[in-house]
């Protein structure tokens, strides 16, 4: 292999004490000596904390008293040191990616503390790799981008709104995309709403007036996203409005598109009339009460199953809910659930549930091995506690049934380039801790598009899905990393091996040329491309094929 | 906060910040102090199931990363000789005469997420915590669980963890009963070392665990209301501890399972099919102890429909999520109205606004959440913040 290295470069050594941390299990005199042998190192320094204000200007001093070209740090972490560091070199005028750094803390000192003299060894052999990478690397630029600072939301339920509201309330440009001819999503269809105990209407007018009133907020209805097309703080959004396009410039876009009730077929019985969903009963309690003598309501029909694993969570509310709502406007009629657990969490579904015990709502268990059966008037349904099975007698029969993914979702998902999960719901960039953001920078999720949510749940993510977006929207410039992959058009084949493997969207094919090609700003860097392409065309800026084997030979000399 | 005034748009807050005796800005969190200290106190953050230093950190990734004095057993702060620290800190951060200081901050706009306080178990006696030691809050479970805890993530019995600390510390007790001559104390010491001796070291890991659901929660004595989180952090414990161990199996007493969350039912299948948790529809009524101090639970099996015990290893109890100690004084000086159960009052439209407007809330300040929900719940907050931010409080809708 064609050797990279230039012998006109000077690289400078840090090394780091870390305190203890480091020069407690480690000889520093001799990493010192070493490092000074290592081809092209014309400096060498140890100090005590490299990160400390003295150790960083020792950093911006040495660049230009010794010609430096490249400089290795070799003490901590890269997660929490490397800008530090790349600052220091930047400030020095040399460019951030000249900079390497070797990790002889967390993966040396800390986890051979017993053996100092082959732990010192081996702290050698890191320097050496690292010092061989510096010799290699080139410099490299970040990009500054332009943003549009304005943002579309698609899906116009209470999620939806409630992010553009906030958006519009901060001050940004939003366009509300809804497909329907009216606001609302679910909730125009709902009775009356629990813990609120108000009709839905009251929120959703409230929401509807503020969102007209307010001059930053463009409402379009009847209107689907066509196209979108770029990247964060630059995308270019087609909407369809009532046949009409128009593109909206926008840096940010939220996903709030909501799900459906399932339509039970086949299931229970349902025929629409005497056996129906929840959300039929809605319809039919919000024209009033019917006289009802017996009510059988059934939990988790077509959720919780072989086909559709997960729990709905907002099944179980609901039919409690109504449960309530027939027992107060009937204390004659009789309402019984049979469920498998009720999945009434926290203060104010729990609080629902002790109400309706209180009200004289039933509930008896079953075992999804033995479900219960509807028809001629009766349920019947084997009671574990009781050892048989009963037959309940129901003039209706209401099936709670999930929240299923919108048929929409895998459209807007391959357009956006944002991943669904197993079921067809939204796939958040980390469950736990980016619950609102996909992967991919500047698209933004939120309300039951990402799973099924109550109303507070759907607000408060709307919100939470603005004050995301607008961390893109409050900045004045977006920088790309220099850490980018590049395809090299002449010898790339197009086998789009790169295409399949890049977690990012970031590889576009070019059908005309039969190359692909990477979308520097999209890419984060990850090098599945690199590793994956079979014509050595694809290159990560930063961890070139060069470099990593001039390491993996440094590190099968030593 | 010790002192608050003002309106949406121009608060005035007195922040109390406590001496640390640790320049912040000089501290590398090094650890050479901790390691020299010569003052051990037992680890509150592990629940005294060991010690740490009179200079301490909670644990290594806690923020900011800097080391603190406690007063209240270091040695010069007790009138005696020491300053060790002082001369292994190579970095200078060490000052013992640093002072507690206040700031005084002028702010739009407030957030409130002062979380919950773990349910005090031994408010229910029939269940024994406190009384014996292999009944277990969750929060202790997650710290025998941590790599970075107690055992290092070893499944040691508290009675094996404690037992062994008190054979340590026996000879000398005995040496000093018999040489003041307390024959009595110095058998009755003896005696508890042989039991000890023999017996400590018959079940050194805990495999047999149970899992107690709804501790304080779901319980009208207590909390009414269900904790939203704790049947999810039963199963994850349950199936930690057998990663941990290959041969535990758990045991899940519960009224209703709620997996409500994304991928939650999934764990739950997966918890009984790849690690082999049981879940045992049913409310444990007491718990008691046999000679070798297992905890033997008695629960209404309500599938099997008949009252059973279980003899067990080690029982884990699903702490309920209560409101937060401080909470009380908190509302009092912002103002803002609290709920039955002492949770930050919100309306389910209004989720993030306090009943102050220009105030809000998020996480479980406001009432039990998991992280998820906690974490969107703090943008939306920030949301909210923002908006009273950037206009200076003219729009405040939703
Ligand atoms: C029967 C029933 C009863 C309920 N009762 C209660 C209750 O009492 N209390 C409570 O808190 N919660 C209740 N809920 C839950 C409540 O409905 C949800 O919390 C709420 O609807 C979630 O709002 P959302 O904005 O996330 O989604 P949705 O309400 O589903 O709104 C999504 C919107 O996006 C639009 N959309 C979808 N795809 C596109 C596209 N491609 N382009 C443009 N627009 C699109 C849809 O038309 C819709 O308007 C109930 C749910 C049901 C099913
Ligand atoms: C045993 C156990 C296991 C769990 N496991 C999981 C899990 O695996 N996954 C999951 O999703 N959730 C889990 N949870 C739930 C999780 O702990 C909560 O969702 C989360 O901690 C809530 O975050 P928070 O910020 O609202 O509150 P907290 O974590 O309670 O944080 C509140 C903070 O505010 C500080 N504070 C309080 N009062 C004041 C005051 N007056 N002034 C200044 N500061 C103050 C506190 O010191 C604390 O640091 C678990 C809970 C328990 C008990
Ligand atoms: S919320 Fe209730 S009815 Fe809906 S899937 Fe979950 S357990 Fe079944
Ligand atoms: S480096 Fe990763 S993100 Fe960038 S183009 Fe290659 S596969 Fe995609
Ligand atoms: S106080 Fe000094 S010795 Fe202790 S951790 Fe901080 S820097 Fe290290
Ligand atoms: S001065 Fe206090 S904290 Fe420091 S070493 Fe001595 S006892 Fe420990
Ligand atoms: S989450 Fe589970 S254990 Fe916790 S209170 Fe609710 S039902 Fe009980």
């Amino acid at each position: 292999m064609e050797d990279t290295a230039k012998s006109d470069v000077r690289i400078g050594v840090f090394i780091c004490d870390c305190g203890s941390n480091i020069a407690g299990y480690l000889s520093m005199k001799d990493l010192v000596e070493y490092a000074k042998t290592l081809p092209n190192v014309v400096f060498v320094q140890e100090n005590l904390y490299t990160c400390s204000e003295g150790g960083i200007n020792g950093i911006k001093a040495a660049i230009p008293a010794h010609g430096l070209t490249r400089v290795v740090v070799a003490s901590c972490t890269p997660r929490t040191h490397e800008p530090l560091f790349q600052n220091a070199c930047e400030e020095a005028g040399l460019n951030p990616y000249l900079f390497e750094m070797a990790n002889i803390r967390d993966q040396c000192s800390w986890v051979h503390q017993q053996v100092k003299e082959k732990a010192t060894e081996r702290a050698k052999g890191q320097i050496a790799m690292a010092v061989a990478k510096a010799a290699r690397l080139r410099e490299l630029s970040r990009i500054q981008l332009g943003i549009f600072y304005r943002a579309v939301v698609i899906g116009g339920g209470v999620s939806g709104m409630a992010a553009a509201m906030a958006l519009g309330n901060m001050g940004y440009e939003v366009h509300l995309v809804e497909k329907e001819e009216r606001l609302g999503g679910l909730l125009n269809h709902l009775n009356m709403v629990l813990p609120a105990k108000e009709p839905p209407s009251r929120l959703l007018d409230d929401l509807r007036t503020r969102l007209e009133n307010n001059p930053k907020v463009t409402v379009h209805t009847r209107a689907q996203v066509k196209k979108s097309e770029g990247y964060v703080g630059n995308y270019q959004v087609t909407i369809n409005e009532n046949g009409n396009e128009t593109v909206v410039k926008a840096g940010v876009i939220i996903v709030a598109t909501g799900a459906k009730v399932l339509k039970p077929e086949g299931l229970m019985g349902y025929d629409g009339e005497k056996v129906i969903t929840q959300l039929e009963l809605e319809s039919l309690l919000k024209q009033g009460t019917p006289s009802l003598k017996n009510v059988v309501m059934i939990q988790c029909v077509g959720s919780r199953c072989a086909e559709r694993t997960y729990c709905s969570r907002i099944c179980c509310m609901t039919s409690v809910k109504n449960a309530i709502l027939i027992r107060e406007a009937d204390p004659s009629a009789s309402v019984t659930i049979l469920y498998r657990d009720m999945q009434m969490y926290g203060v104010e579904n729990e609080d629902m549930f002790r109400r309706s015990k209180e009200l004289g709502v039933r509930y008896v268990t079953y075992d999804p091995e033995r479900p219960p059966e509807a028809g001629d008037g009766l349920v019947r349904v084997y009671h574990a506690r009781m050892g048989k099975e009963i037959a309940l007698p129901a003039d209706l029969v209401v099936l709670a049934t999930p929240l299923v993914a919108q048929d929409e979702a895998q459209q807007i998902s391959t357009m956006l380039k944002v991943p669904l999960n197993e079921n067809g719901f939204f796939l958040e960039g980390h469950v736990k801790l980016k619950p609102l953001d996909f992967a991919t920078d500047g698209v933004y999720l939120c309300g039951s598009a990402r799973f099924p949510s109550s109303i507070r749940e759907a607000v408060s993510q709307g919100l939470g899905a603005a004050s995301r977006a607008a961390i893109v929207l409050s900045k004045e410039a977006l920088f790309t990393s220099g850490i980018v992959a590049d395809i090299n058009p002449n010898t790339c084949c197009g086998c789009l091996g790169c295409l399949e493997v890049c977690p990012y969207g970031a590889i576009n094919f070019f059908q005309d040329r039969g190359i692909c090609q990477v979308n520097k700003v999209l890419c984060k860097g990850c090098g599945g491309c690199a590793a994956t392409c079979s014509s050595g065309s694809a290159r990560l800026d930063g961890f070139s094929n060069d470099q990593i084997y001039a390491q993996i030979e440094q590190a099968l000399a030593g | 906060m010790v002192e608050f005034s003002g309106e949406i748009g121009s608060f005035k807050a007195k922040v109390h910040r406590k001496a640390r005796y640790v320049d912040a800005s000089k501290c590398t969190a090094c650890g050479a102090c901790a390691e020299k200290c010569p003052t051990k106190v037992p680890n509150e953050f592990n629940f005294g199931l060991n010690d740490r230093k009179a200079i301490y950190k909670d644990y290594a990734q806690g923020i900011p990363s800097v080391y603190t004095i406690d007063p209240n057993h270091c040695r010069v702060f007790q009138g005696k000789k020491c300053g060790v620290c002082a001369k292994q800190c190579q970095a200078g951060a060490i000052d013992y005469e640093q002072k507690d200081s206040y700031v005084d901050l002028e702010v739009a706009a407030v957030i409130v997420a002062t979380g919950y306080d773990l349910f005090d178990a031994t408010r229910i006696p029939e269940y024994g915590y406190g009384r014996f030691p292999n009944v277990i809050s969750s929060l202790e479970m997650e710290r025998l669980l941590s790599a970075g805890g107690p055992t290092a993530g070893h499944l040691a019995r508290p009675s094996v963890v404690k037992g062994e600390a008190r054979l340590k510390e026996l000879p000398k007790l005995i040496a000093k009963a018999e040489k003041d001559e307390k024959t009595d104390a110095a058998s009755a010491l003896n005696k508890e070392r042989k039991w000890l001796e023999e017996h400590v070291h018959k079940y050194p890991t805990a495999k047999k665990l149970g899992f107690i659901q709804c501790v304080g929660s779901r319980d009208f004595r207590f909390h009414k209301y269900c904790s939203n989180y704790c049947c999810m952090h039963s199963i994850k414990e349950a199936i930690i501890a057998r990663d941990h161990e290959p041969e535990t199996e758990s045991y899940i007493f519960y009224m209703d399972l709620r997996t409500v969350g994304k991928g939650f039912e999934e764990y739950k299948i997966r918890g009984a099919k790849v690690s082999g948790l049981k879940y045992v529809r049913g409310r444990v009524a007491e718990v008691l102890q046999d000679e070798e101090l297992n905890p033997v639970v008695y629960f209404e099996d309500t599938e099997q429909r008949c009252v059973r015990s279980m003899t067990l290893d080690m029982v884990i109890l699903a702490n309920a999520c209560s409101a937060s100690k401080g909470i009380v004084t908190v509302a009092e000086l912002l103002g803002i109205a609290l709920d039955e159960n002492n949770f930050v009052k919100t309306h389910p439209n209004k989720p993030l606004d306090t009943s102050v407007p220009g105030i809000f809330t998020c996480g479980c300040a406001q009432g039990p959440l998991d992280i998820p929900e906690s974490v969107a719940q703090a943008s939306s907050a920030a949301a909210r913040a923002a908006e009273v931010v950037m206009t200076g409080g003219r729009a405040l809708a939703v």
